[in-house]
């Protein structure tokens, strides 16, 4: 039986940071994607992931710093067959994470926001968790194994 | 038009039916000029219908669905109609996903939406 992957030791580590400007999404799912090749998923498995940081770092720039400046941090483990993305903003944080997480909710509905983040990360990773205080910022956890068997 | 944002459009009309291609990466970052240039020419000209050609997209996350809502509302507005072309694949999963697709309908191909304005 496999560990929980919170009790195992990763094989890989890698953290960063960059300013919460939009032009950051790419860089910072790209670099993922890089960084999680090393366990050599298939395209589909790393668009999964690309998608899922894409989510995430969207969310602390626009909700977490509300398109004001500062850092988001993206941290990444890798183990055997998975990977485990945090990613961390000192922003404004959220009131309400079962509501957040709701499907087509949005706190931003005059962005045109679709209110899909948080459900299309569920949907491409294993497991999602949020870590938030109203006022401290908020952490987005994201865990995906990938199939060893071909 | 290419800038470093990551995003390639071009705007067409058939009849009174706009046709934005797009091509490279749909985020958040991207979407804002995309959204502007679509609606000045919806709303600046006697174009009603929006064919919105995803075959070239090579990522998308959900500010994409974000823009087909907003552009489907838009249209609503002005009594259009709107399609989305985009083959199977990573896109087509997220458009079925959120749900856009039951709004508005998704083609294989750019003939097959051309119709279904039509028609």
């Amino acid at each position: 039986m496999h560990k929980p992957i919170n009790e195992m030791k990763p094989i890989n580590e890698m953290k960063i940071e960059f300013l919460s400007k939009s032009s950051n999404e790419a860089f910072a799912r790209i670099v993922a994607a890089a960084f999680v090749s090393q366990l050599d998923p298939t395209v589909e498995e790393l668009t999964d992931v690309k998608t899922a940081v894409s989510e995430a770092v969207t969310n602390a720039i626009i909700h977490g710093y509300e398109n004001t400046t500062g850092y988001v941090t993206m941290i990444c483990r890798l183990y055997e067959n998975s990977v485990e993305i945090e990613i961390t903003d000192n922003g404004k944080g959220i009131e309400n994470i079962e509501l957040a997480r709701q499907p087509l909710y949005t706190s931003r509905p005059e962005m045109e926001r679709s209110g899909m983040g948080f459900t299309v990360m569920e949907s491409f990773m294993d497991k999602v968790e949020v870590y938030s205080e109203p006022g401290k910022g908020t952490t987005v956890k994201l865990y995906k194994s990938f199939d060893t068997k071909r | 038009m290419k800038g470093r944002s990551g995003v390639e459009f071009k705007l067409s009309n058939r009849g009174n039916t706009l046709i934005a291609s797009l091509a490279g990466e749909l985020d958040h970052h991207t979407c804002e000029q995309i959204r502007q240039k679509i609606d000045a020419r919806l709303l600046g000209s006697s174009s009603k219908n929006l064919i919105l050609d995803m075959s070239k997209i090579i990522f998308m996350d959900s500010s994409g669905i974000g823009v087909i809502m907003g552009r489907y509302k838009v249209l609503q507005n002005i009594g259009g109609k709107a399609a989305l072309v985009c083959p199977q694949g990573a896109i087509r999963r997220i458009l079925e996903m959120s749900g856009v697709s039951k709004y508005v309908p998704v083609f294989d191909e750019i003939d097959s939406a051309i119709k279904y304005i039509a028609g």
